[in-house]
């Protein structure tokens, strides 16, 4: 079975629908690409797979659970972690921080314990902040966990994004556009550390790129969408020189 | 760079023994001041306003500052608070410490559910509408109080036990900043945090938004109504005026002069805005002219990026004349 399977996923603003007929699978620690033009809906499929939007039509399943009408929290929980295309990371808080709130869920003591400070508060905090550091270690950001997240340079902005959504323990990830912004060098090593994850966390990325390098280097397979449309997918490969999907990115 | 870095942990080790020392001192100080006769009547008479100041703002701190969210609502919970504190002692025999106690608990736990029932459906609504729905449930309050038998309407409710001592506002208001300093740096304060930098990341790395938006409030709306007690209990009689939008106005300014989300602030700022008012008391006539430049100046020079520049500046300054081991200049 699937990790992740959509059936018929959609949805409609108003008379547009911006999704339609959406159907993915994707496989345990695959590496799985979403691309298509400005506008294909690629960001609304996220959405609608973080709960952020609820689907018009059709449903989705993680491990074949199914999903629908949750909300992002749930979602969340339930093994779906995400990046955001505008990064949006707790500005005001320092680094360590962000991260430490990935693992708000995983933290047992109650709110008694954290007030009077009790030793329960204690180990745990000790133990997340181990945690929090070593995943630092691994996005090379171990030495500005002190620092306040808005002062980051803008690529370790979307590594630390990436860390907090790996903090909460998720078997899927979502990637919007993680590449944005970031020069060849950058990309190159960005490649590097999503395949390092997804070795050493187990889990399936999806993620939505216009960089075609990146793509092309580390996608098994892709879905190209186009007005909301499933145009092609299948081995990235073949898929990248299909007419149809050269077509729809370069025009008649 | 390692050296200011142990410094700073190990400042960050001892702060909180640090503040708890410096608590006792400010105590047996006044304690001290107070046994010796040196204090006037008028001076003592500030005492316990300005603890009440402390508990109001650090509380409403934890909902604007720390939630981010704009509320002009913490007199309204102040005053239930009161007036459910001060009718309790009203009908309570039992011998003193015992029981200001037990009212201001009843008192602080009558405001926190009145902050559950306002607050779930209230906080769906975010900034402006927010802080609209917030006056509005204040004036509510009043206007239901004025118009209520038992809580002796617009008169007001006269003869409440005057049990609330130098010590026990002390206690509370020291209880009160410990709660929600221990709060807001635990793993539920992160979370409080977190949704006030980003609501939608928040959601998206799993954390229950409206749990943690109504708890914050709840827990705000609690130390509001301790604080309502505690004034009904010094002053020895309660009107609803006391109550009106102008108190959680004055809650608001102590907080934003303060600085949202620093809690040193916004106890200084409480001491400051409580005891200007009876500093300016000789300019008679120009009295709320002189508060409110004096406030102008203040918001000025706390807030605007240009002054920061130059307190920045100021601070380096400092700095170089005296190299390495001074942890001076720390901003909070």
């Amino acid at each position: 079975m699937a990790l992740l399977e959509t059936k018929n996923l959609g949805i409609s603003f108003g008379g547009l629908r911006a999704v339609d007929d959406f159907n993915i699978c994707v496989e345990n620690e695959q590496l799985y690409g979403l691309i298509g033009p400005n506008g294909a809906g690629k960001t609304t499929v996220f959405n609608l797979l973080t709960g952020v939007y609820k689907p018009t039509r059709g449903s989705f399943f993680l491990d074949g659970v199914k999903l629908n009408g949750k909300t992002p929290s749930q979602i969340n929980q339930a093994g779906i972690a995400r990046t955001f295309q505008n990064i949006r990371l707790f500005k005001k808080l320092s680094v360590l921080d962000n991260v430490m709130a990935g693992f708000h869920n995983d933290m047992q003591y109650s709110l008694a314990a954290g007030i009077l400070r009790l030793p329960s508060y204690y180990k745990q905090e000790k133990v997340y902040k181990e945690k929090a550091m070593e995943l630092l270690k691994v996005f090379d950001l171990q030495n500005e966990a002190e620092y306040l997240a808005q002062n980051l340079p803008y690529g370790k902005q979307r590594k630390l994004e990436i860390a907090r959504a790996l903090a909460t323990g998720p078997k899927l990830l979502l990637l919007d556009e993680p590449a944005a912004g970031m020069n060849p060098h950058e990309t190159e090593e960005l490649m590097k550390t999503i395949r390092f994850v997804r070795d050493t966390f187990h889990i399936a990325i999806l993620l939505i790129e216009h960089d075609m390098n990146l793509v092309t280097g580390i996608c098994e397979e892709v879905t190209v969408l186009n007005f909301g449309q499933e145009l092609a997918k299948g081995k990235t490969d073949v898929v990248l020189n299909d007419p149809k999907v050269i077509t729809a990115y370069l025009g008649e | 760079m390692k050296k200011a870095e142990q410094s700073k942990v190990m400042w960050n080790k001892y702060k909180p023994f640090i503040w708890a020392a410096a608590a006792v001192v400010i105590y047996i100080v006044i304690m001290l001041l107070d046994g010796f006769d040196m204090l006037s009547r008028h001076q003592k008479s500030l005492l316990i306003p300005i603890l009440v100041n402390v508990i109001l703002a650090v509380s409403l701190n934890l909902t604007t500052g720390f939630l981010g969210e704009l509320t002009l609502g913490h007199a309204g919970f102040m005053s239930v608070g009161a007036y459910a504190g001060c009718l309790l002692s009203l009908s309570l025999d039992i011998p003193e410490p015992f029981r200001i106690i037990i009212c201001l608990v009843f008192g602080g736990l009558v405001a926190a559910v009145f902050g559950l029932i306002i607050g779930v459906p209230v906080l769906r609504l975010k900034g402006d509408y927010l802080a609209i729905v917030t006056l509005a449930f204040g004036e509510i309050i009043r206007s239901v109080i004025v118009n209520l038998e038992f809580t002796g309407g617009a008169a007001g409710l006269k003869g409440i036990p005057r049990s609330t001592t130098f010590t026990i506002a002390f206690l509370c208001a020291a209880i009160t900043i410990v709660v929600i300093r221990n709060l807001v740096y635990s793993r539920q304060g992160l979370a409080i945090r977190s949704i006030r930098d980003n609501r939608i990341a928040a959601e998206s790395i799993g954390m229950p938004v409206s749990k943690y938006k109504v708890l914050a409030f709840v827990i705000a709306a609690f130390f509001a109504g301790v604080a309502g007690v505690l004034y009904g209990q010094n002053l020895g009689h309660l009107s609803p005026s006391d109550f009106d939008y102008n108190k959680s106005i004055e809650i608001l300014v102590i907080v934003v002069l303060g600085g949202m989300g620093s809690l040193t602030g916004s106890v200084i700022s409480a001491i400051v805005i409580t005891v200007l008012p009876e500093v300016l008391r000789g300019a008679d006539d120009y009295r709320m002219l002189l508060y409110a430049v004096v406030l102008i100046v203040m918001m000025i020079l706390n807030a605007s990026p240009k002054a920061q520049e130059m307190k920045a500046n100021l601070a380096a300054r400092f700095r170089r004349r005296k190299p390495d081991g001074v942890p001076g200049g720390k901003e909070e």
